[in-house]
């Protein structure tokens, strides 16, 4: 299934580093991630891989004093670019974080904010999105009744599926998500996870797990990172079960560190 | 011998505890004090008419005015400049020497004696740009010796808001300015009218800055060009040259109950805000 003749490369990342200040934080990675996949980062921590992950919607540019070079290409073209707009960019790929984050606004601000700030202002449509992507969120049925209540009252698991909601409401291309489950107990990442598997079929996922199970279960391709370095990148079952490279079956054996 | 951590605990509880005690009896102590003595002479008739003889006599209706009216202009100047300045000092600006010699001037502006300020305002406002002694000048003053204090009361409540929430609003295409707008200033709102408010309640007690440039008329201003004399300088007045210590205690309740007013006001906004919010 994973070698599917049909795939499309909806990001390749060629060449790629990244430096806080003196620090290299990524050395030379290339990564090709998938269209309609769920691709995994793993390693351990400090490795790089929300550095990686943030370079994919050009967050680190918000970040003072970091430097990049190499190229990322989304459907061809470098998010690089000088041309590029990154607000633009950001809509096309959107970010899921490790904290559930909803803003201190009610859950229907919450999901409209995407779309307000892109300018749009007609309540009907509006409420249509609300409800397509809360539904594919799944948490429709649990706060339809209370729209305007304010969004931090929810459960942990229910705000993580609303910032999901509030993602999928600007209609994104690639899902960027930073160990989203890490906060959440075991039934709550389960159904993230379900989740992930719906959503991979109209979106391109790249996640970051610390949970080596989490990245067997739901990913198709993963990425192994040490020390900033793409250590093996391949299919998640080979990685999981005949890696290439030592250091990625120490890491899978735990027996790292 | 070791002194077991919860007697030291303890002990440090003590000192703490006392030294909030003695803060707030002495506290209590001056606003007793003057109401007591000021609040017998508070009446409808002390706080409409207006003065007699000096302030002798009569009661204190024109400085009431001026009272309210110089806070307020510095409070319509100030608070949008200085929020402004802190929102682009800690939202548009990077981290670099400029902006840390900007921070450093107006920790030192913060620190200056207001009488500092009264001399800037007259030798600027009032005679420079030909003012006069004049609510305007004195407002004007007011707003830049509150300015500082606004800027970084305003940048404190800014950088409270968390920074999740600007990353998420940036990751949803949001442009800074979208994020200031909605995320940023709604979050610091209650941060920044506490810090607006607590200034203005200083500005209300404010004496030297005024002195020098807003004069001490009794008389109701018909414009900004007028002088006018507010509460403190009245009180000042009154008690320095010895015209009547009853009037000047009473000035003076009036003024704290104000101060009190204002600052408590402050606080149920904020309260009020906060609990909308959530
Ligand atoms: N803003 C920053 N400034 C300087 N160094 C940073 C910054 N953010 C991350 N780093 C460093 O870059 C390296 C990679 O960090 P990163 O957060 O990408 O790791 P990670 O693999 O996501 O780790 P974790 O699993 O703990 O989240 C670390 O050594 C970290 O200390
Ligand atoms: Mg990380």
């Amino acid at each position: 299934m994973e070698n599917k003749i049909n795939t499309y490369k909806k990001i390749t990342v060629k060449d790629l580093n990244l430096y806080y200040g003196k620090f290299r934080a990524l050395i030379s990675i290339e990564l090709e991630v998938q269209e309609n996949k769920i691709t995994a980062l793993i390693g351990p921590s400090g490795c790089g891989k929300s550095t990686l992950l943030r370079c994919l919607n050009r967050m680190n540019d918000l970040i003072h004093g970091v430097k990049i070079t190499g190229n990322v290409f989304l459907d061809g073209t470098d998010i690089y670019n000088a041309a590029l707009e990154v607000a633009a960019l950001r809509k096309r790929v959107g970010m899921v974080f490790q904290r559930p984050n909803p803003f201190p606004l009610t859950i229907y601000e919450n999901v409209t904010y995407g779309l307000k700030v892109a300018g749009m202002h007609n309540k009907k449509k509006m409420d249509a999105i609300v409800e397509n992507s809360l539904k594919r969120a799944w948490l429709w049925e649990q706060v339809k009744d209370k729209l305007d209540h304010p969004a931090l009252g929810l459960s942990l698991d229910q705000q993580q599926r609303l910032c999901i909601a509030r993602l999928l409401a600007v209609q994104p291309e690639v899902i960027l998500m930073d160990e989203p489950c890490s906060s959440l107990d075991p039934i709550a990442t389960m159904k993230i996870e379900d989740l992930m598997m719906e959503l991979k079929k109209d979106y391109t996922i790249v996640i970051v797990t610390h949970n080596m199970q989490q990245a067997s279960r739901v990913s198709d391709y993963t990425g192994y990172m040490l020390l900033g370095e793409m250590i093996e990148f391949d299919v998640t079952k080979n990685i999981f079960t005949r890696p290439s490279k030592k250091l990625t079956e120490d890491y899978i054996s735990g027996k790292y560190g | 011998m070791r002194i077991h951590p919860r007697y030291i605990q303890r002990g440090a509880v003590a000192i703490l505890g006392s030294a909030t005690l003695l803060t707030i009896l002495i506290l209590i102590f001056i606003i007793f004090f003057v109401l007591e003595k000021g609040l017998p002479v508070i009446s409808l008739h002390f706080l409409t008419d207006n003065p007699e003889d000096m302030g002798k006599a009569g009661g204190i209706f024109p400085t009431l005015i001026g009272t309210i009216l110089l806070p307020l202009l510095a409070l319509i100047i100030a608070s949008p400049l200085g929020i402004f300045t802190s929102v682009y000092l800690s939202e548009f600006t990077k981290e670099n020497n400029v902006t840390k010699i900007i921070r450093f001037g107006t920790d030192c502006l913060a620190g200056i004696p207001s009488i500092i300020f009264g001399l800037f305002g007259y030798i600027f406002f009032v005679v420079t740009l030909g003012f006069g002694w004049s609510i305007l000048s004195g407002g004007l003053t007011l707003a830049v010796m509150v300015l500082p204090t606004i800027i970084r009361t305003s940048e404190e409540a800014i950088r409270a808001v968390p920074k999740s929430y600007r990353e998420v609003s940036f990751s949803l295409g949001a442009s800074r300015w979208q994020t200031v707008k909605k995320v940023i200033l709604p979050n610091a709102l209650p941060g920044i009218v506490t810090g607006v408010m607590l200034s203005i309640g200083r500005s209300i007690g404010e004496t030297a800055a005024v002195i020098f440039t807003a004069g001490s008329s009794l008389r109701i201003p018909t414009s900004v060009f007028d002088s006018t004399r507010t509460m403190a300088v009245h009180f000042y007045i009154l008690a320095r040259e010895g015209i009547s210590a009853e009037n000047a205690y009473g000035t003076a309740a009036t003024l704290i109950i104000a101060v009190l007013l204002v600052n408590l006001s402050a606080y149920w906004l904020m309260n009020r805000f906060i609990a909308k919010r959530n």
